[in-house]
């Protein structure tokens, strides 16, 4: 039977062939919780009379939304995963010491590793896919089953095949071409499917360019996005003490997808989604021509707060001032990023530029956790979601951008092309 | 007989998990506290306006955006007692079984007005909307999902499993 690299990773882990649309169950190899999510899941787990998770060592908890505590509530909120991390021993537990965006830090870590099942309480958990693991979001209830269980059920996704043709041009990275795919297919143009990247774009795009690209298959509705190893996969893998031995699968050739989709990324330009949603993309070239002015730029979040989207802005802002108006907010998405950035001037060229620097958290993005907009104020975020209310105020209007065109902004107090600094 | 009858309530396409249960409220995980802000963002009057018992109707893909199973949370909370909808995103459709939290995909949910007083019946399939005399045919639930339904739900099933391995 020919497969896609989807059915092959289930195939795997079940023992036998199996096709999309087929229950299976089977074994989790990570499962990730956050803060926010975690204490629904340890409640189920009590109350199921369970003592002991099913495998430790396959259990990552990263507090990364509230942390460090912003109010008395969500202090108490991360005590509940702290005192459960203490009495289980948990080997994979993240907090102030070595914080991280959950989908920036367990890839660092050497916790993601090609060929494995992986599911986390945050739906951007489909970032992993970048490294050719299955990596899915699911809710609360969920993880508790699989951390007492070790196991949960999924219905093998159908593929989406994109294609993905050229070399992108200047200012084009991993997120303009996640947001050029949902604006072609809409928010649910993917719903319950797997979103398998290809093509020889795939070979210019480095790690972080596809952790970017894989972190928006949920925005497009998609069970999972994936793309097969290949050398820039095995190189940001050789350094890292992973968690045991990859397992690389391929799609074979005539293996079956419910649709193909080809992006033109050669003559793509960078791209703004528009309010209120992830698909009303423009092209910057038309967004620069609006005259829309910005009052806060933030860069960060699991989409895109890793070493290069720092070097990208720092790149642009520097010697030059963030607008007057306007204020930039950098979160670096882990404390290794932030240090790296540090190491290499990019946090100072930041702050000289005008940019306040915060201590990484997924903050901003959810506008759970500073950042957060006044009234009918405008953004510009690197981030996933520019649905009414995620960043503040629900007259709040939130444009999604890559970090060239977040920087660009910055700088000109309005939504900006880089191309034309 | 297995059957809600509830108020209709309609929403639009998209509704996200941000607009059922904002982030900044999500400094706790208590049903009580989650029911008093749930649609907020979509519909600012939404729990002044609605009564326990009440059923939201809604378009495409509701509840995408965020796993958080804070948003079944916060609907049963504050006493929705269905949703129905033309489809809802794939993590939101899973929580809301986990959570118990009756949801029904109708592609002919437009139909269905404001205020209308609708009942569903579980076991025949079957939406009545009393004020239009008109009767739709829901999806009907997956057999696995059924399976899971039938042992309770998921956690009973995974407590089930607990008893059998010791």
């Amino acid at each position: 039977m020919r497969q896609t690299i989807t059915e092959k990773i289930f195939s795997e882990h079940v023992g036998r062939e199996v096709k999309a649309k087929e229950i299976v169950r089977c074994e989790i190899d990570m499962i990730i919780g956050n803060d926010i999510t975690t204490p629904i899941s340890i409640k189920a787990f009590r109350e199921s009379g369970a003592k002991r998770l099913a495998n430790p060592d396959n259990f990552a908890i990263v507090m990364d939304h509230f942390i460090p505590a912003k109010d008395i509530a969500s202090a108490n909120q991360a005590k509940i995963s702290r005192e459960f991390a203490y009495e289980h021993d948990l080997k994979y537990f993240f907090d102030e010491k070595d914080m991280g965006i959950e989908h920036a830090l367990l890839p660092e870590k050497g916790l993601v590793v090609p060929g494995d099942v992986i599911i986390g309480a945050d739906s951007h958990t489909c970032t992993h896919g970048a490294l050719g693991a299955f990596a899915t979001g699911m809710g609360s209830t969920d993880l508790a089953f699989a951390m007492i269980t070790g196991t949960n059920w999924f219905k093998v996704p159908e593929s989406i095949k994109v294609v993905l043709k050229g070399k992108p041009g200047a200012f084009v990275y991993g997120k303009d071409i996640i947001l050029e795919l949902i604006r072609k297919i809409g928010v649910d143009g993917a719903l319950y499917k797997a979103l398998e990247f290809t093509g020889d774009t795939i070979g210019y795009l480095d790690m972080d360019n596809r952790f970017s690209l894989c972190n928006m298959a949920i925005e497009a509705g998609a069970k999972n996005g994936i793309i097969a190893a290949d050398e820039t996969t095995k190189e940001f893998l050789a350094n890292k003490n992973l968690k045991h031995e990859p397992k690389y699968h391929y799609s074979d050739e005539g293996a079956e997808y419910c649709r193909i989709v080809e992006i033109d990324v050669e003559n793509l330009e960078p791209v703004v989604a528009f309010p209120h949603l992830p698909s009303n993309g423009k092209k910057v070239s038309e967004a620069s021509k609006m005259d829309l002015k910005v009052d806060q730029v933030f860069i960060g979040s699991c989409t895109n707060g890793r070493l290069s989207d720092l070097a990208i802005a720092a790149k642009i802002l520097k010697g030059k001032r963030v607008a007057k108006h306007t204020r930039l907010i950098v979160t670096p998405a882990t404390q290794k990023i932030l240090k790296e950035a540090e190491k290499l001037g990019y946090i100072d060229t930041l702050i000289d530029a005008g940019a306040v620097v915060s201590n990484p958290t997924c903050g901003a993005c959810l506008g759970g956790y500073m950042g957060i907009l006044a009234d009918n104020e405008r953004c510009v975020a690197t981030t996933n979601r520019n649905f009414v209310g995620r960043m503040g105020a629900r007259t709040a209007e939130i444009y999604l951008a890559n970090s060239a065109v977040a920087a660009a902004s910055a700088v000109a107090g309005k939504i900006a092309d880089p191309r034309e600094l | 007989m297995n059957v809600i009858t509830g108020k209709v309530w309609k929403f639009g396409d998209n509704i996200d998990t941000d607009l059922i249960i904002a982030a900044r409220y999500l400094t706790t995980s208590d049903p009580h506290e989650l029911a008093k802000h749930v649609m907020e963002d979509a519909d600012p009057e939404f729990v002044k306006k609605m009564s326990p018992g009440d059923i939201i109707v809604a378009g495409e893909n509701f509840g995408c955006g965020s796993s958080r199973e804070h948003a079944p949370i916060a609907l049963k909370a504050a006493g929705v007692a269905a949703v129905v909808a033309k489809s809802f995103a794939r993590i939101f459709y899973r929580n809301a079984f986990n959570m118990g939290l009756p949801i029904f995909e109708l592609k002919e949910a437009d139909k269905i007005k404001e205020g209308d007083l609708i009942s569903i019946d579980m076991d025949r399939g079957l939406i009545s909307d009393i004020n239009s005399k008109e009767e739709y045919r829901f999806e009907p639930i997956p057999p696995f999902m059924q399976e899971l339904l039938s042992c309770g739900g998921l956690m009973n099933y995974a407590k089930a499993e607990l008893l059998k391995n010791g």
